[in-house]
């Protein structure tokens, strides 16, 4: 039995298989994930080339389902769901934000956030006060009119990450976020993401990069298909954390997530 | 609702917009398809208007008989100048039709050529020696004093009703009635009606109704007899009716009749061949069948030239959804169902064709306004032509567009995020 202060479990994965049929063979790209999400985590993945990290995004934003297993999105099994009710969990509950920024070319900035509130059918003055609200919260106020070509990389990653936040989402997905990003705009980048985190959003990322992973409060190691290892990185020696999201298979205390 | 498909129509703009040149281009295909049909149904129906006009003005349940003079026979050539040709129709004919076609209204036509004096005012006038039911069966009406009438008959009274335009000539200013013109050298006739302006022709010769005065046909033989000096044979020629108006009650009787009527008239003007029997209902008939298989015609071309255009359309829908693979993989991701996707694609290539069509309905409404100036050929632009060529336009938009929508909704979205 769980605690009243414990927080709420907004995703979900129970068992988790993700197998790509080639030919004779058979690829478990995720073979068996148990995870957790609560809200207000900070989560990062991380893995080897291969090593399944794509596939779980793909699960965890409703762009794909699981083979085998159950994906809960604020308690419900959304795995067996329709193409349309899997469009509307991404529309209503997740926030994508993307290495290559992703945002539409030809339509300007307070469009481009209008774009998920449109497909709920919620665009309309309260969706435009909505806009010019986060755009200025990701600074980028008095940017409305503009095109997307007509802004920097790091500009452009914070409209997007406006635009993630419009349908005020369960949680932010982003893959790579700062991948295309001179260090010291990644900076940046964190530290909104920091700032957002301290308002109490819900934040998992996938990473290559140790210096971005290390910022968030856990971070989940995948390998092979699996679970490898969950790290709390608030703790000064990085050791791994309890049973609480993972199930970890018992090892011991260790510092491989920050090699 | 409304202000979402503005928006999407919006949208589709911005994304033509993307590729101008492109845009253009697939926008002509369907503009040009546009355009030639409605010029083409414009020149058409223009063409056929007159003709059927002018056949229904004959009046479709007429059958009309006209003396003709025969082709020259090498022993008429030989003969003297002086001697009379005698050809046509008698007036016992009449009598005779009327007997085998008892329900028919049938009428008598003189025509022949006099100058007409009326003060300073001169005139080479038609002058039509005719019978009291010319107007019921030429479907005309009497704007001012009285049409001619049974008595005037009887009497051989010199009574005359003008045309409007032969009115207007001889009497600019008064009014007409009761006024006496000078017919030929020393006939004096009192004008007893005018009648109202029709604005077609009265005989083969081109000279219309409105120019013609019209006296009864027993003063007109009584006066001036039945023989007529031709002015350009200068020979004299023997005429006793130059046609026959036969009015049939209804339509049906009409074909019927004009089979009565050549059998009738066989014995007499078989050989000489100086009748000519004419039948406006088949004429009308004819000319509609001709217009529909031109409609018909046309109907293809339009069709191909908008499947041409079609194709074009459906051509850069393709290439704009490959190429737009990303966006599709985005707005799939923040939500979009299968359904936007269609709809976005599908407005963009209504949008596309939409555009040629407005632009085309305004060309193909040109092209005719410039064809009537430089080739003085009737045009006639119908409503109906234009908001059909119009609606096929968008039609073709949304059909053509179909496909490439399908394939955009149908796209796996993590593949289409991990395009380019
Ligand atoms: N569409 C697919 N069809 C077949 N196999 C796939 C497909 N997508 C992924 N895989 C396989 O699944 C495994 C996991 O791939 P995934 O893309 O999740 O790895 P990753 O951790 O994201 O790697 P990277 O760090 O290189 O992006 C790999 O072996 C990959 O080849
Ligand atoms: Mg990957």
């Amino acid at each position: 039995m769980q605690t009243t202060s414990e927080r709420a479990v907004i995703a979900e994965f129970v068992d988790v298989h993700r197998h790509y049929v080639m030919g004779k063979n058979v690829v478990r790209a995720l073979n068996g994930v148990s995870v957790q999400v609560k809200k207000g985590d900070y989560l990062s993945i991380m893995g080897r080339s291969g090593s399944g990290k794509s596939t779980m995004l793909n699960i965890l934003g409703g762009l794909d389902r699981p083979t085998t297993g159950q994906y809960r999105v604020g308690g419900r099994d959304v795995s067996q769901l329709s193409d349309d009710d899997l469009s509307d969990v991404r529309g209503r509950e997740i926030g994508f934000i993307f290495q290559s920024f992703n945002l539409i070319p030809q339509l300007s900035v307070l469009e481009n956030l209008e774009v998920p509130l449109f497909y709920q059918g919620r665009v309309g003055a309260e969706s435009r006060a909505k806009a010019e609200y986060l755009a200025e919260r990701v600074g980028l106020g008095g940017r409305l009119e503009h095109r997307p070509m007509e802004l920097s990389g790091g500009q452009q990653q914070r409209v997007a990450i406006a635009r993630a936040l419009m349908n005020d989402p369960l949680f932010l997905l982003a893959d790579e976020a700062t991948g295309n990003l001179d260090s010291n705009t990644e900076k940046e980048i964190l530290d909104l993401f920091d700032d957002l985190r301290a308002d109490g959003v819900t934040i998992v990322i996938v990473t290559h990069n140790p210096k971005v992973a290390e910022r968030s409060d856990h971070t989940l190691w995948l390998k092979d298909g699996q679970v490898e290892k969950l790290v709390d990185n608030r703790l000064v020696d990085g050791r791994l954390v309890d049973n609480r999201l993972v199930d970890n298979r018992g090892g011991a205390a260790t510092n491989g997530g920050h090699a | 609702m409304i202000r979402d498909t503005m928006r999407m129509v919006n949208l589709g703009l911005k994304s033509l917009m993307l590729h101008k040149l492109r845009s253009s281009l697939t926008t002509a295909g369907i503009l040009f398809g546009v355009a030639s049909v409605i010029a083409m149904l414009a020149v058409g129906e223009g063409a056929s208007a007159e003709t059927l006009k002018q056949y229904r003005e004959m009046g479709v349940t007429n059958v009309l008989i006209r003396s003709k003079k025969p082709e020259e026979t090498q022993q008429s050539s030989t003969t003297s100048t002086m001697s009379v040709l005698g050809y046509g129709l008698f007036y016992q004919e009449a009598d005779r039709i009327q007997n085998l076609l008892p329900t028919a209204t049938v009428v008598r036509v003189r025509e022949f050529q006099r100058g007409i004096i009326r003060g300073e005012n001169w005139s080479s006038t038609l002058i039509v020696g005719t019978e009291v039911d010319f107007l019921p069966v030429t479907n005309m009406k009497v704007v001012e004093g009285r049409w001619l009438t049974e008595l005037d008959q009887q009497r051989q009274t010199n009574v005359c009703v003008l045309g409007a335009s032969l009115a207007k000539q001889l009497f600019p200013l008064e009014n007409p009635l009761g006024h006496t013109i000078l017919v030929g050298i020393e006939d004096r006739f009192e004008v007893v009606g005018v009648l109202q302006y029709q604005g077609r022709a009265a005989s083969p010769n081109g000279t219309t109704l409105d120019e013609c005065a019209f006296i009864p046909l027993a003063s007109s033989r009584r006066r001036f007899g039945d023989t007529v000096r031709n002015p350009s044979t200068n020979r004299y020629e023997n005429v006793e009716v130059h046609e026959i108006k036969v009015k049939l009650p209804t339509m049906d009787e009409v074909v019927g009749a004009a089979a009565v009527l050549d059998y009738m008239l066989k014995p007499a003007h078989g050989n000489k061949k100086d009748v000519e029997l004419t039948v406006p209902l088949e004429l009308l008939r004819k000319a509609e069948e001709t217009q529909r298989m031109f409609n018909l015609v046309l109907a293809v071309i339009a069709s191909i030239s908008l499947l041409v255009g079609g194709i074009g359309i459906m051509n850069v829908m393709l290439a704009t959804v490959t190429e737009r693979t990303r966006e599709i993989g985005i707005r799939r991701a923040l939500g979009a169902k299968k359904k936007h996707i269609v709809q976005q694609f599908l407005v963009e290539a209504g949008v596309l064709s939409a555009l040629g069509g407005i632009v085309g309905v305004g060309l193909g409404m040109v092209v005719p306004l410039a064809i009537e100036k430089f080739f003085k050929q009737n045009t006639d632009i119908l409503p109906i032509h234009v908001l059909l060529a119009f609606s096929i336009s968008a039609a073709v938009g949304v059909v053509f567009g179909l496909y490439p929508a399908w394939r955009a909704a149908n796209m796996d979205p993590v593949e289409a995020l991990r395009h380019e």
